[in-house]
């Protein structure tokens, strides 16, 4: 690995360009190669589509105030909590960490000047953008009804929407994944620079070797079923349709062996964010760094080998049932491991409150909620009675996007003045963090109540007993939209208006901080070494007793 | 409306249920107040600027804390999992004396036949303390009966039989509804499941208009499509004679077995080229088309009904 030689720019003068001077014309952005300007774009496309998600749902939450509905019919309802589910769960939750943060910081992490493939990453931004905005226009011009999850029979012979369209933008979106987890794979294995070990690697960085992995393994499968579907509704190539002696049941275990690691794809990457985060506002070393490795890989596997839990009510054998309920169970050890471990690194810590990591602490929190009601839905007699209802959609929206959404927030802010080179204002993300932890927790709460009490989801109409957790959950929800359009507002703002940031804000160890922010095109002023563990805040065996921030020691030597 | 519709616990095996949904809560909220508890603790302790003492850490013990909660994780998880499995494998068994009811979905109604012939749409009357078994299918898309008082659910596929059982203990009028996405009106493929006593029961089901049990109504289908051509001791074309086939096994023409349950009788109608018994020709026609899901319930009723007068009659 040391032979390689790298191929950096020579040394810029002080005060030189940074990546964001390499060309201001759109077509300089829309031609780069650069990592660094591909996440960015990244960036923009999901949050895009992240409001579009975000207002279907709110339409959907504003029609549930009453249980006979105030503007909807049930046809246009059943669109769009179908546009809400394709577009946040392909479009926005499985690219957001790895294909913005990913893309940016990985490279910058582990001492390399790109990614392995830059082109390969350019196209992967298009096929991400193309596959997505012709869905989108899909959705929004005709209308898709079979719910994010396109179960046959429904999809492939009765539904008269349009599903083959909408299933081949996502799959052309599948792969700008799989492109994205090979050119991590790739980066991670080939371009670590010199005394960068395996187990030097920063957990973020494990995190997106271990979510490539799954991401490069698993979509596969989501594009053969989907194609396995247009093949049924265009051809009437009997495959899942039973009267010709298919069955449904396969598309379900082929939908749900990409979909559930795809809940990985999700959350992975967000426990490698609020990794670096802990660690950086504790300054403390994350504890049992080896042992998050593990566990990291061992989510990676083990999530492989627990689909069925979808299927317990399906139609699926018991002893099937007894079996994935048994490796759901395990899958969760390593999760509640990760959690003593992100709390046992406050320890004797310095701890600050800056915005990222009450970010962070919203994931904690969250996801400790989302992992515990997972163990509920483990059980298989919890989860005959609460699947398909209110419980699993508060569930899942819980650690998935609770979690994944906190930590993409901590991420975004922590990594903002790296970026940027921009400082935000303080207060109001703070405001923000605080407010969009509340705002989960008033949105979702609700939803476990009813969904236990019995209120199925998928519902347009739906009993009146169930009227008062819609309204306070309808009440969260605009919380929720408060919490997401703050941080556009003052994170924009701080691009025109914000303080400089000096080139290692937080002090942190990380070597993506060793370099100017924001940085110059080839990452590092001059190749970068490698020379200590990650986080080294402080000695180990011995906490600081002065919080003197000067301390943090650099992973390695890059000016 | 009611909330009692859905939360009354109407059988054992809901209370059951209940009770390990009460465990895993109190587990959570343990867990909850103790992670939550630790956080408040380090940052009242360890906020930056604090003057409390950092000194050690235990970095040199991390291994073997890191062991000791991922060790008692693993057993706490796997005494939920041992509770929760056994509650499931207990109320898998299913009874063998049953009420037997069939279920037929569609979009988007529910239909349900008794055996005493009665039926009814959107409504089931079942009795209290008898054990009460649903065979289901669909006509159309995926289905799933959802029963919240029972806390059951049981999604219902195209030709194909899945089944839940319940004995309810309690009686009333409860809601039952559709739980698996199936289109547009999927909201309100919804009804009424009405638990009455097993004397109301009898009363109710004497009082409806069908004058024959389902058994009867399969034997009048059974003449009138031909099948008692063939399918009678005696007839001259070499057919499987059905007295006492259903629950045996049966040895198929290409070398394999199955059980004649309600899957194995629907298939022999509809597939009958994979279901041929081992020693017959291939004569049998194919009734895809002639018979309707609820036919299929009557004739297979008729058949079951075959094997009951045997087994009764070895009795004797």
């Amino acid at each position: 690995m040391t032979d390689v030689t790298l191929p950096f720019a020579p040394p810029l003068d002080a005060g030189g360009g940074s990546y964001l001077d390499e060309g201001h014309t759109i077509l300089s952005w829309l031609t780069t190669t650069d990592h660094k300007r591909i996440a960015i774009l990244y960036a923009l496309s999901i949050t895009l589509f992240f409001f579009i998600g975000g207002v279907a749902i709110g339409l959907v939450r504003l029609e549930l105030i009453s249980p006979t509905g105030l503007f909807l019919t049930s046809d246009e309802y059943n669109r769009l909590f179908t546009i809400h589910g394709i577009i946040m769960v392909w479009f926005f939750l499985v690219p957001s960490i790895p294909a913005t943060m990913g893309n940016f910081i990985l490279p910058m992490m582990i001492g390399a000047p790109d990614v392995a493939f830059p082109r390969l990453n350019l196209l992967s931004w298009y096929l991400y953008v193309g596959g997505a905005a012709f869905t989108v226009y899909v959705l929004l011009s005709g209308g898709v009804d079979t719910g994010w999850t396109f179960y046959p029979p429904f999809s492939s012979d009765y539904s008269h929407s349009n599903v083959i369209a909408a299933a081949a933008g996502v799959f052309v979106v599948g792969f700008s994944s799989i492109a994205t987890g090979v050119n991590f794979l790739a980066t991670i294995h080939m371009l670590r620079c010199p005394g960068m070990t395996w187990f030097r690697l920063p957990l973020f960085a494990w995190s997106m070797y271990v979510v490539s992995m799954v991401m490069v393994l698993a979509t596969p499968v989501l594009a053969m079923s989907l194609l396995l579907i247009s093949a049924e509704r265009y051809f009437g190539l009997p495959i899942f349709d039973p009267r010709a002696g298919g069955d449904p049941l396969l598309f379900q275990h082929l939908f749900w062996f990409y979909s559930h690691p795809a809940v990985y794809i999700m959350i992975l990457p967000a426990m490698g964010v609020v990794s670096e985060v802990f660690a950086c506002f504790a300054r403390r070393r994350v504890f049992g760094y080896g042992f998050m490795v593990f566990s990291l890989m061992t989510i990676g596997v083990v999530g492989f080998m627990v689909w069925g839990h979808h299927m317990f009510v399906a139609g699926q054998s018991p002893l099937a049932n007894l079996v994935f309920s048994f490796l759901s169970f395990i899958v969760a050890v390593p999760s509640a491991i990760k959690v003593f471990n992100w709390t046992a690194t406050l320890y004797r810590g310095h701890i600050g409150f800056e915005a990222p990591m009450i970010y962070a602490l919203g994931f904690l929190g969250l996801f400790t909620i989302g992992g515990l009601t997972g163990l509920f839905l483990a059980s298989v007699p919890i989860d005959i009675a609460t699947t398909d209802s209110y419980f699993v959609v508060a569930h899942f929206h819980t650690i998935m996007v609770g979690g994944t959404v906190s930590a993409f927030m901590a991420g975004i802010h922590y990594w903002w003045p790296k970026v940027t080179g921009k400082l935000y204002n303080e207060f109001w993300a703070q405001f923000a963090a605080i407010t969009m932890f509340l705002g989960f927790n008033v949105t979702f709460l609700p939803q476990f109540v009813m969904g236990w009490l019995g209120m199925p989801r998928r519902y347009h109409y739906y009993p009146d007993v169930f009227q008062i957790w819609h309204i306070l959950s309808s009440g969260g929800a605009v919380i929720l939209a408060v919490a997401y359009l703050m941080p556009l507002v003052y994170l924009t703002w701080s691009l025109f208006y914000g303080e400089k940031s000096p080139g290692n804000p937080w002090h942190a160890t990380g070597l993506e901080w060793q370099t100017p922010s924001p940085p110059p095109k080839s990452n590092f002023l001059r190749p970068p070494r490698v020379n200590a563990e990650p986080y080294d805040y402080h000695d180990f065996g011995r906490a600081e007793e002065t919080g003197d921030e000067s301390r943090a020691r650099p992973q390695g030597d890059a000016s | 409306m009611n909330i009692s519709q859905f939360t009354t616990e109407a059988s054992d095996y809901a209370v059951k249920v209940d009770h390990l949904f009460y465990l895993e809560s109190i587990i959570s909220g343990l867990v909850v107040l103790l992670v939550s508890g630790l956080i408040i603790v380090f940052f009242a302790l360890y906020y930056r600027g604090s003057s409390t003492p950092r000194g050690e850490v235990p970095e040199r013990k991390s291994h073997e804390i890191e062991i000791g909660w991922t060790v008692a994780t693993l057993f706490s998880f796997l005494f939920l999992f041992w509770w929760a499995a056994s509650d499931q494998l207990t109320a898998l068994a299913p009874p063998k004396q049953a009420l037997e009811i069939h279920v037929v979905a569609k979009q988007w109604m529910w239909r349900f036949q008794h055996p005493s012939g009665a039926r009814e749409i959107d409504e089931l009357h079942v009795p209290a303390h008898t054990n009460v078994r649903l065979a289901m299918t669909s006509q159309d898309v995926i289905h799933d009966l959802y029963l919240p008082a029972l806390r059951l659910k049981q999604d219902i596929l195209p030709d194909r039989y899945t089944y839940e059982w319940f004995n309810a203990t309690k009686t009333g009028i409860f809601h039952f509804t559709c739980a698996e996405f199936c289109g547009t009106d999927h909201s309100i493929m919804a009804g009424s499941l009405v638990i009455m006593t097993p004397e109301d029961y009898a009363r109710w089901t004497a009082a409806q208009p069908e004058g024959d049990d389902l058994a009867h109504q399969g034997k009048a289908l059974f003449h009138s499509l031909g099948c008692s051509g063939c399918h009678t001791p005696g007839s001259s074309v070499h057919a499987p004679d059905l007295h006492g086939v259903y629950g045996h096994v049966v040895h198929l023409s290409d070398g394999s077995t199955r059980v004649a349950d309600e899957a194995y009788l629907r298939d022999c109608m509809l597939l009958p080229d994979t279901t041929r018994v081992a020693g017959f020709p291939p004569i049998m026609p194919n009734f895809t088309g002639a018979v309707d899901e609820g036919q299929i319930f009557e004739l297979v009723a008729y058949i079951k009904s075959l094997s009951a007068d045997q087994d009764a009659g070895a009795q004797e």
